[in-house]
Protein backbone atom coordinates (compact mmCIF):
# COMPACT_ATOMS: atom_id res chain seq x y z
CA UNK A 1 0.00 0.00 0.00
CA UNK A 2 1.14 3.55 -0.63
CA UNK A 3 1.60 5.99 2.23
CA UNK A 4 -1.61 7.84 1.25
CA UNK A 5 -3.60 4.60 1.24
CA UNK A 6 -2.18 3.70 4.65
CA UNK A 7 -3.08 7.12 6.02
CA UNK A 8 -6.70 6.63 4.96
CA UNK A 9 -7.07 3.31 6.78
CA UNK A 10 -9.41 3.12 9.75
CA UNK A 11 -7.67 0.92 12.33
CA UNK A 12 -9.96 -0.90 14.77
CA UNK A 13 -7.19 -0.58 17.31
CA UNK A 14 -4.04 1.50 17.62
CA UNK A 15 -1.33 0.15 19.89
CA UNK A 16 1.08 2.76 21.15
CA UNK A 17 4.28 0.85 21.94
CA UNK A 18 6.59 3.84 21.65
CA UNK A 19 7.51 3.58 25.31
CA UNK A 20 9.14 0.19 24.92
CA UNK A 21 12.07 -1.33 23.03
CA UNK A 22 12.45 -4.76 21.40
CA UNK A 23 10.70 -7.14 22.05
CA UNK A 24 8.14 -4.89 23.80
CA UNK A 25 6.21 -3.75 20.69
CA UNK A 26 5.83 -7.35 19.53
CA UNK A 27 4.47 -8.39 22.94
CA UNK A 28 2.00 -5.50 22.90
CA UNK A 29 0.93 -6.37 19.35
CA UNK A 30 0.36 -9.98 20.39
CA UNK A 31 -1.81 -8.88 23.32
CA UNK A 32 -3.82 -6.41 21.24
CA UNK A 33 -4.48 -8.70 18.28
CA UNK A 34 -6.67 -10.88 20.49
CA UNK A 35 -9.00 -7.95 21.15
CA UNK A 36 -9.94 -7.26 17.52
CA UNK A 37 -12.00 -9.22 14.98
CA UNK A 38 -10.67 -11.09 11.93
CA UNK A 39 -10.42 -8.69 8.99
CA UNK A 40 -9.96 -5.69 11.28
CA UNK A 41 -6.98 -3.42 10.86
CA UNK A 42 -4.49 -2.80 13.63
CA UNK A 43 -1.92 -0.05 13.82
CA UNK A 44 1.24 -0.40 15.91
CA UNK A 45 3.23 2.70 16.86
CA UNK A 46 6.86 1.99 17.63
CA UNK A 47 9.98 4.07 18.08
CA UNK A 48 12.10 0.95 17.77
CA UNK A 49 13.48 0.59 14.25
CA UNK A 50 13.73 -3.19 14.55
CA UNK A 51 9.95 -3.40 14.94
CA UNK A 52 9.25 -2.40 11.35
CA UNK A 53 11.18 -5.50 10.24
CA UNK A 54 9.90 -7.72 13.09
CA UNK A 55 6.16 -7.06 12.66
CA UNK A 56 6.06 -8.25 8.98
CA UNK A 57 7.87 -11.44 10.09
CA UNK A 58 5.37 -11.87 12.91
CA UNK A 59 2.51 -11.37 10.40
CA UNK A 60 3.92 -14.02 8.05
CA UNK A 61 4.18 -16.51 10.91
CA UNK A 62 0.72 -15.74 12.30
CA UNK A 63 -1.03 -15.40 8.94
CA UNK A 64 -1.98 -11.75 9.35
CA UNK A 65 -1.68 -9.44 6.35
CA UNK A 66 1.07 -6.85 6.66
CA UNK A 67 -0.14 -3.67 4.96
CA UNK A 68 2.78 -1.28 5.27
CA UNK A 69 4.67 1.22 7.40
CA UNK A 70 4.60 4.99 7.55
CA UNK A 71 7.86 6.57 8.66
CA UNK A 72 6.93 9.50 10.91
CA UNK A 73 9.76 11.55 12.32
CA UNK A 74 11.03 9.60 15.33
CA UNK A 75 8.61 6.68 15.16
CA UNK A 76 6.88 4.24 12.81
CA UNK A 77 3.22 3.51 12.15
CA UNK A 78 2.89 -0.13 11.17
CA UNK A 79 -0.40 -1.45 9.72
CA UNK A 80 -1.73 -4.98 9.47
CA UNK A 81 -4.98 -6.82 8.89
CA UNK A 82 -5.93 -9.64 11.26
CA UNK A 83 -6.35 -13.10 9.77
CA UNK B 1 -11.83 -50.84 -10.62
CA UNK B 2 -12.39 -52.18 -7.10
CA UNK B 3 -8.71 -52.84 -6.59
CA UNK B 4 -7.92 -49.33 -7.91
CA UNK B 5 -10.03 -47.70 -5.19
CA UNK B 6 -8.60 -50.02 -2.55
CA UNK B 7 -5.15 -49.08 -3.72
CA UNK B 8 -5.89 -45.37 -3.38
CA UNK B 9 -7.46 -45.93 0.03
CA UNK B 10 -4.36 -47.78 1.18
CA UNK B 11 -2.19 -44.94 -0.07
CA UNK B 12 -4.35 -42.38 1.77
CA UNK B 13 -4.03 -44.40 4.97
CA UNK B 14 -0.28 -44.52 4.56
CA UNK B 15 -0.09 -40.76 3.97
CA UNK B 16 -2.28 -40.11 7.01
CA UNK B 17 0.06 -42.15 9.17
CA UNK B 18 3.08 -40.28 7.82
CA UNK B 19 1.46 -36.88 8.43
CA UNK B 20 0.60 -37.92 11.99
CA UNK B 21 4.21 -38.97 12.48
CA UNK B 22 5.55 -35.68 11.10
CA UNK B 23 3.16 -33.62 13.19
CA UNK B 24 4.17 -35.37 16.37
CA UNK B 25 7.89 -35.45 15.64
CA UNK B 26 8.50 -31.69 15.33
CA UNK B 27 6.55 -28.99 17.13
CA UNK B 28 6.58 -25.22 16.81
CA UNK B 29 8.72 -25.04 19.91
CA UNK B 30 11.94 -23.38 21.03
CA UNK B 31 14.09 -25.24 23.54
CA UNK B 32 16.99 -23.37 25.12
CA UNK B 33 19.62 -24.88 27.37
CA UNK B 34 20.58 -21.93 29.57
CA UNK B 35 23.93 -22.58 31.27
CA UNK B 36 25.49 -19.12 31.66
CA UNK B 37 24.75 -16.97 34.67
CA UNK B 38 25.88 -13.71 33.06
CA UNK B 39 23.51 -10.78 32.86
CA UNK B 40 24.03 -10.32 29.12
CA UNK B 41 23.35 -13.99 28.35
CA UNK B 42 20.29 -14.20 30.58
CA UNK B 43 18.99 -11.03 28.89
CA UNK B 44 19.55 -12.57 25.46
CA UNK B 45 17.76 -15.72 26.61
CA UNK B 46 14.73 -13.82 27.84
CA UNK B 47 14.50 -11.52 24.81
CA UNK B 48 14.65 -14.43 22.35
CA UNK B 49 12.20 -16.41 24.49
CA UNK B 50 9.71 -13.52 24.66
CA UNK B 51 9.96 -12.81 20.92
CA UNK B 52 9.27 -16.48 20.21
CA UNK B 53 6.36 -16.58 22.64
CA UNK B 54 4.92 -13.46 20.99
CA UNK B 55 4.90 -15.47 17.76
CA UNK B 56 2.93 -18.23 19.52
CA UNK B 57 5.93 -20.53 19.53
CA UNK B 58 6.02 -22.72 22.63
CA UNK B 59 9.12 -21.88 24.68
CA UNK B 60 10.91 -24.19 27.08
CA UNK B 61 13.92 -22.94 29.01
CA UNK B 62 16.17 -25.49 30.67
CA UNK B 63 18.20 -23.79 33.42
CA UNK B 64 21.37 -25.52 34.50
CA UNK B 65 24.61 -24.71 36.30
CA UNK B 66 25.56 -21.00 36.59
CA UNK B 67 22.20 -19.82 35.26
CA UNK B 68 20.49 -21.17 38.39
CA UNK B 69 21.78 -18.16 40.33
CA UNK B 70 19.38 -16.08 38.21
CA UNK B 71 16.46 -18.07 39.61
CA UNK B 72 17.31 -17.40 43.26
CA UNK B 73 14.89 -15.26 45.22
CA UNK B 74 16.94 -12.84 47.36
CA UNK B 75 14.09 -12.71 49.91
CA UNK B 76 14.10 -16.44 50.53
CA UNK B 77 16.43 -18.53 52.65
CA UNK B 78 17.00 -22.29 52.71
CA UNK B 79 17.75 -24.20 55.87
CA UNK B 80 19.93 -27.21 56.61
CA UNK B 81 22.70 -26.48 54.14
CA UNK B 82 26.12 -28.03 54.47
CA UNK B 83 29.30 -25.95 54.60
CA UNK B 84 30.13 -26.06 50.86
CA UNK B 85 26.55 -25.26 49.87
CA UNK B 86 26.57 -22.27 52.18
CA UNK B 87 29.87 -21.12 50.68
CA UNK B 88 28.46 -21.43 47.14
CA UNK B 89 25.39 -19.57 48.30
CA UNK B 90 27.52 -16.67 49.50
CA UNK B 91 29.77 -16.57 46.44
CA UNK B 92 27.12 -16.82 43.74
CA UNK B 93 24.81 -13.93 42.77
CA UNK B 94 21.60 -13.71 44.78
CA UNK B 95 19.10 -13.49 41.99
CA UNK B 96 18.72 -12.04 38.51
CA UNK B 97 19.36 -8.46 39.59
CA UNK B 98 22.81 -9.31 40.92
CA UNK B 99 24.23 -11.03 37.84
CA UNK B 100 27.65 -9.99 36.50
CA UNK B 101 28.42 -9.19 32.87
CA UNK B 102 30.49 -11.68 30.87
CA UNK B 103 32.67 -8.75 29.74
CA UNK B 104 33.29 -5.27 31.15
CA UNK B 105 31.93 -6.26 34.54
CA UNK B 106 34.30 -3.81 36.32
CA UNK B 107 33.34 -4.96 39.82
CA UNK B 108 29.64 -4.37 39.22
CA UNK B 109 29.92 -1.01 37.44
CA UNK B 110 29.27 -2.64 34.07
CA UNK B 111 25.90 -4.17 35.03
CA UNK B 112 24.87 -0.90 36.69
CA UNK B 113 25.64 0.97 33.46
CA UNK B 114 23.79 -1.59 31.32
CA UNK B 115 20.73 -1.36 33.59
CA UNK B 116 20.86 2.44 33.40
CA UNK B 117 21.02 2.30 29.59
CA UNK B 118 18.23 -0.28 29.42
CA UNK B 119 15.98 1.93 31.47
CA UNK B 120 16.88 5.01 29.43
CA UNK B 121 16.14 3.20 26.16
CA UNK B 122 12.92 1.59 27.44
CA UNK B 123 14.18 -1.98 27.40
CA UNK B 124 12.14 -4.17 29.75
CA UNK B 125 13.89 -4.97 33.03
CA UNK B 126 14.73 -8.59 33.84
CA UNK B 127 11.99 -8.60 36.50
CA UNK B 128 9.46 -7.42 33.93
CA UNK B 129 10.73 -9.96 31.37
CA UNK B 130 10.19 -12.82 33.83
CA UNK B 131 6.72 -11.47 34.63
CA UNK B 132 5.82 -11.37 30.92
CA UNK B 133 7.33 -14.82 30.41
CA UNK B 134 5.11 -16.18 33.15
CA UNK B 135 2.08 -14.54 31.55
CA UNK B 136 2.95 -16.00 28.14
CA UNK B 137 3.35 -19.50 29.58
CA UNK B 138 7.08 -19.85 29.01
CA UNK B 139 8.21 -22.98 30.84
CA UNK B 140 11.29 -23.00 33.03
CA UNK B 141 12.80 -26.35 33.87
CA UNK B 142 15.43 -26.49 36.59
CA UNK B 143 18.11 -29.12 36.23
CA UNK B 144 17.79 -30.95 39.52
CA UNK B 145 21.27 -32.44 39.42
CA UNK B 146 23.07 -29.12 38.96
CA UNK B 147 20.82 -27.46 41.53
CA UNK B 148 22.02 -30.03 44.08
CA UNK B 149 25.58 -29.61 42.87
CA UNK B 150 25.49 -25.86 43.43
CA UNK B 151 23.90 -26.41 46.81
CA UNK B 152 20.67 -24.58 45.97
CA UNK B 153 17.34 -25.69 47.38
CA UNK B 154 13.89 -25.51 45.81
CA UNK B 155 12.61 -23.25 48.57
CA UNK B 156 15.07 -20.47 47.70
CA UNK B 157 14.03 -20.21 44.03
CA UNK B 158 11.68 -17.56 42.63
CA UNK B 159 7.92 -18.01 42.54
CA UNK B 160 7.15 -18.80 38.92
CA UNK B 161 3.98 -20.46 37.75
CA UNK B 162 5.59 -22.66 35.12
CA UNK B 163 8.63 -23.82 37.08
CA UNK B 164 9.42 -27.51 37.28
CA UNK B 165 12.31 -29.78 38.09
CA UNK B 166 13.74 -32.43 35.80
CA UNK B 167 16.88 -33.96 34.38
CA UNK B 168 18.93 -33.81 31.20
CA UNK B 169 16.82 -36.45 29.46
CA UNK B 170 13.83 -34.08 29.68
CA UNK B 171 15.78 -31.41 27.80
CA UNK B 172 17.00 -33.91 25.23
CA UNK B 173 13.56 -35.33 24.52
CA UNK B 174 11.92 -31.90 24.37
CA UNK B 175 14.72 -30.44 22.23
CA UNK B 176 14.26 -33.41 19.93
CA UNK B 177 10.62 -32.47 19.40
CA UNK B 178 11.37 -28.77 18.96
CA UNK B 179 11.95 -26.98 15.69
CA UNK B 180 14.59 -24.79 17.34
CA UNK B 181 17.24 -25.61 19.90
CA UNK B 182 19.70 -23.15 21.40
CA UNK B 183 22.50 -23.36 23.93
CA UNK B 184 23.29 -20.18 25.83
Amino acid sequence: MTTDELKNLQPARTVDARGTACPGPLLEAKKAIGTIKPGDIMEVLSADEGTKVDIPKWCTKQGHEYLGTIDESGYYRIFLRKK
Amino acid sequence: METGIENIQAQIEELKARIAFLESSRKDCLSIAVISGDLDRILATMIIALAAAAMDTKVKLFFSFWSLAALRDPQKKAKNKDFISKMFGVMLPKGKNKLPLSRMNMAGMGPAMIKYLMKKQNVLSLDEMFRQAEELGIEITVCEMSMNLMGFKKEELIDYKHLRFAGAATFVSEANESTMQLFI
